[in-house]
Parts: C-alpha cells; sequence; structure tokens
C-alpha cells in the first residue's frame, strides 16, 4: 500500500496515539495516506472512531506482534 | 483545579449524592457500557472532538453542575481534556483515577445485616459491572460467595477483621465474570465449594455442594443450606442462611429474573427455571431477604446501598413472577433477550480451567455490563 507518512506512535498511550494522528495528518494533503503504529490496543476502536468523525478513511489495519498498524486516507 | 476522583467516591456520590460526567471515550464504548446512577447524568463526547478546544463540552455543562467527573477508558485522555476544561476556566474538574478499567473493578462493600447468634453478612458490591458477592462471618470463620475476578479487597477486609476464609462458595458457573472463588480458595486455604452439575468438565479438584448439607461458619449455630434450584444453569444453587437471607445466584433478582440461555440450551432449562421460582422459592418463608448476584439498574440499590428485598414483595411486584401461563413464561424468557455478557463463552471455560487467559486478557473479557438477567 502506498504511504505518504509514517508515524511511529509505540509506547505511546492513549490519547496520544490521536493527538499525534491528528497533527500527522495536518501536514498532509487530502488524499494522501498516513501509515501509524500503535501499541495502545484503545486505537482498535478509538482510530477508526476518530477517522469516522474527521473525515478520514481507514484504509486497512493489521495487527503484528502486539503492534497495530493502521493506514488512513485524508479525507 | 483538577482532580483526581477514586472509584470510590465515585461510588459515593453515584449512591448517595449528584455527579455531572463528560465521558470522553468513543460512542460505540459508550453505548455499550457507562457509568450509571439515580443522580447522574452523563454526555458523551469523544476525547478527539475535544483536542483543538473544549468549547463543545463546556457549552453542554450546566452552569450549576457540582462537580464534573471527566471519564475514559483507562484514565490518560480524561486527563488530558480535564486538564483543557481547568485552563478554559472551569472551576472544579475531576477524572476518574483509572478509568472504567478501575471503574469495573472496584468493590463496594455494605453490611447487610447481622445474623442471630452473632455474625453478619455483607454485600460486596461491584457496581461498575452489576455484580454482587457475599461475606458472612461469624466467630473469627468466614465464608465468601460468587467472589469477583479481583480477590484483594476480600484479602483486606478479612485481615482488617481478623478472619480466616474457610469455605469459597459459587452459586454457579458463571458467564459473565471469571469466579475469584478458586483463587481465594487457594491463597487462603479455604475449601472451594461448585455445584457438581456445573462443574463437569471443570480441570480442577473441587468440593461439591449438594443439597442436604449444611456448612457451618464458626462455632456458633449459623448455617448455610444449600438450595438446588436449576435453571440460569443446570446446577444453580441458592443459599438459605440462618433462615433471614435467600442467596439467589443469578435465579431471581429484585427487578428481573435470572435467563436459562448463557450454556446455549435455553429451551432445556426453561421449565428448570420456572419450577425454581414458582414452585421451590414460592415455598420458602417470604420473610426471607433475597441477595440476588446481580443487579441490573442503578434504582435497584436502595439509599443505604444494599441490593436487597423481601421474598414475599418481589412474589407481588417483580414482573418475572407474575407470569401465570407457562407457555407465555417460555417466550417471555426465550425470545427478546438482551445480547449475551462479552466473551461469554471464554469466561466460561476460564471459570472452568480449561483456558487460561494473562490478566490484561481477563480483564478484557470482562467489560462491559454484565447482562445475565431476563427484562420484560
Amino acid at each position: 500500500m502506498n504511504t505518504d507518512k509514517v508515524l511511529d506512535a509505540k509506547g505511546l498511550s492513549c490519547p496520544m496515539p490521536v493527538v499525534r494522528s491528528k497533527k500527522a495528518m495536518d501536514e498532509i494533503k487530502t488524499g494522501q495516506v498516513l501509515e501509524l503504529h500503535t501499541t495502545d490496543s484503545g486505537a482498535l476502536n478509538d482510530i477508526p472512531a476518530w477517522a469516522r468523525s474527521a473525515n478520514h478513511q481507514v484504509l486497512d489495519h493489521q495487527e503484528e506482534n502486539g503492534v497495530y498498524k493502521f493506514w488512513i486516507q485524508k479525507g | 483545579m483538577i482532580h483526581a476522583m477514586k472509584p470510590k467516591e465515585a461510588a459515593e456520590r453515584i449512591i448517595h449524592g449528584e455527579l455531572f460526567i463528560l465521558d470522553v471515550r468513543n460512542e460505540v464504548d459508550f453505548a455499550d457500557w457507562k457509568i450509571e446512577g439515580k443522580q447522574v447524568e452523563s454526555i458523551n463526547i469523544p476525547y478527539f472532538d475535544l483536542i483543538d478546544g473544549v468549547e463543545t463540552a463546556l457549552e453542554e455543562i450546566p452552569q450549576d453542575a457540582k462537580d464534573v467527573l471527566v471519564v475514559c477508558a483507562k484514565e490518560g485522555s480524561s486527563r488530558f481534556v480535564a486538564e483543557q476544561l481547568d485552563e478554559a476556566g472551569l472551576d472544579e474538574v475531576y477524572y476518574l483515577e483509572g478509568g472504567m478499567k478501575a471503574w469495573s473493578e472496584y468493590l463496594h462493600p455494605v453490611k447487610i445485616g447481622d445474623l442471630s447468634d452473632g455474625g453478619s453478612i455483607y454485600q460486596f458490591n461491584r457496581i461498575g459491572k452489576g455484580c454482587l458477592s457475599y461475606l458472612v462471618e461469624s466467630n473469627g470463620e468466614a465464608a465468601i460467595i460468587d467472589a469477583a475476578r479481583m480477590v484483594e479487597p476480600y484479602i483486606s477486609f478479612l485481615e482488617e477483621n481478623n478472619l480466616r476464609l474457610t469455605y469459597v462458595m459459587d452459586t454457579h458457573l458463571h458467564a459473565d465474570h471469571i469466579s475469584g472463588g478458586r483463587k481465594l480458595a487457594e491463597i487462603t486455604g479455604g475449601k472451594y465449594y461448585l455445584p457438581p452439575k456445573d462443574a463437569q468438565e471443570v480441570t480442577f479438584t473441587y468440593h461439591p455442594l449438594v443439597e442436604g448439607g449444611t456448612i457451618r461458619i464458626g462455632n456458633t449455630e449459623i448455617a448455610i443450606h444449600p438450595i438446588y434450584s436449576p435453571g440460569h444453569t443446570i446446577g444453580s444453587t441458592s443459599f438459605l442462611l440462618d433462615d433471614q437471607y435467600l442467596l439467589s445466584g443469578d435465579i431471581l433478582f429484585v427487578d428481573s429474573i435470572g435467563r436459562p440461555d448463557l450454556a446455549g440450551k435455553a429451551e432445556d432449562w426453561v421449565s428448570d427455571l420456572r419450577y425454581s421460582l414458582y414452585d421451590l422459592y414460592k415455598g420458602l418463608s417470604s420473610d426471607l431477604v433475597v441477595l440476588p448476584a446481580h443487579f441490573g439498574k442503578m434504582n435497584e440499590i436502595e439509599e443505604d446501598g444494599k441490593v436487597s428485598a423481601r421474598l414475599g414483595d418481589l412474589f407481588a411486584e417483580n414482573e418475572g413472577l407474575q407470569v401465570e401461563d407457562e407457555q407465555d413464561f417460555r417466550k417471555m424468557v426465550t425470545e427478546n433477550l438482551p445480547p449475551q455478557p462479552n466473551s461469554y463463552q471464554e469466561i466460561r471455560q476460564t471459570n472452568m480451567g480449561k483456558i487460561v487467559p494473562n490478566e490484561e486478557e481477563q480483564r478484557e473479557m470482562e467489560i462491559g455490563p454484565n447482562r445475565c438477567a431476563v427484562h420484560q
């Protein structure tokens, strides 16, 4: 998957993964994709909920060894 | 000023006072499960909608709201929002220490009453999940019934009151929470009793809880008589304590009755449930005080913090006990049931010792309401 920006938020707990993602989104253009890495299990529900609320689209998400990865397209 | 509010203080306010709650979890988690109370008003604005400013929240907080408690899943986001509310000029703002995770695990002990020949009974209310457990003590010995997963509150209570735990009992194989019974028995050396019909697949040794035997606590006349009362599970057992109290497990609640479907055998167990409620319980003294293993709604908690009711009053008022026609009853308890408790199958497996999740996994499995009752 094409990624325009990668955000490593591993080790950060709620609310920081979303706070950092929001900031990262401000730095990319509409249609570009942010790849987020987080270890906070709260992100599983919160990232999609935040994306819906902010009009972004979660294109995909995966879990690998306790790391949750999200690909979020800026809306 | 920002203050941390411990679950204990939140519980006191929820039972006896007023609270305005700003829940900053996502909408799905809020809709699934939240803090409720008679004098509790709550609104939901997810924290991710408050990152750039808290004006929308400030507009919705009433001017006369006494104390504002910000709540999230684990604490971090509620602190984040509370700090912003403080900066925006809100006078007194609290965040829930440990978040909903800690709230779900908090046990609130309330003394129910004295026993006839010395000794007393306490109700440990897990308010965040609606689970009730009991500690009976007499002459330096104690029994615990339907223990929650968190054993520390019971252990501290036993130590503070110089009690030796001799019996640990579960009224049935639980599907909504992980029983702390086995762990308590291991730590204290007490005996762990389970109804044998619910324990056929357990992987550990236990003592069978059978009718007819009497369990004595201390050397007084305090007696606990097990009564086989199937329906919620095939083994469900009630306890008659001191001829005063009926510990009804998940068979009968203050405002509802148990559901028969959590082991996937609703059709088979409906007639058992009806027999236990409409024949067996009906034959008991109407002056017994019913002490259930759950409450469903916050209004079941009385002003004094107790959840209990006179059996005779329940036969007059509890809607689950007013269904004359057997077919109507069958319909009521098998149709329109609420969703199953979260992870109920894994919880049953854990309580049988078949799977051994770690603490964090156990916590995740238990998140959410108990959903063990049939409400009309």
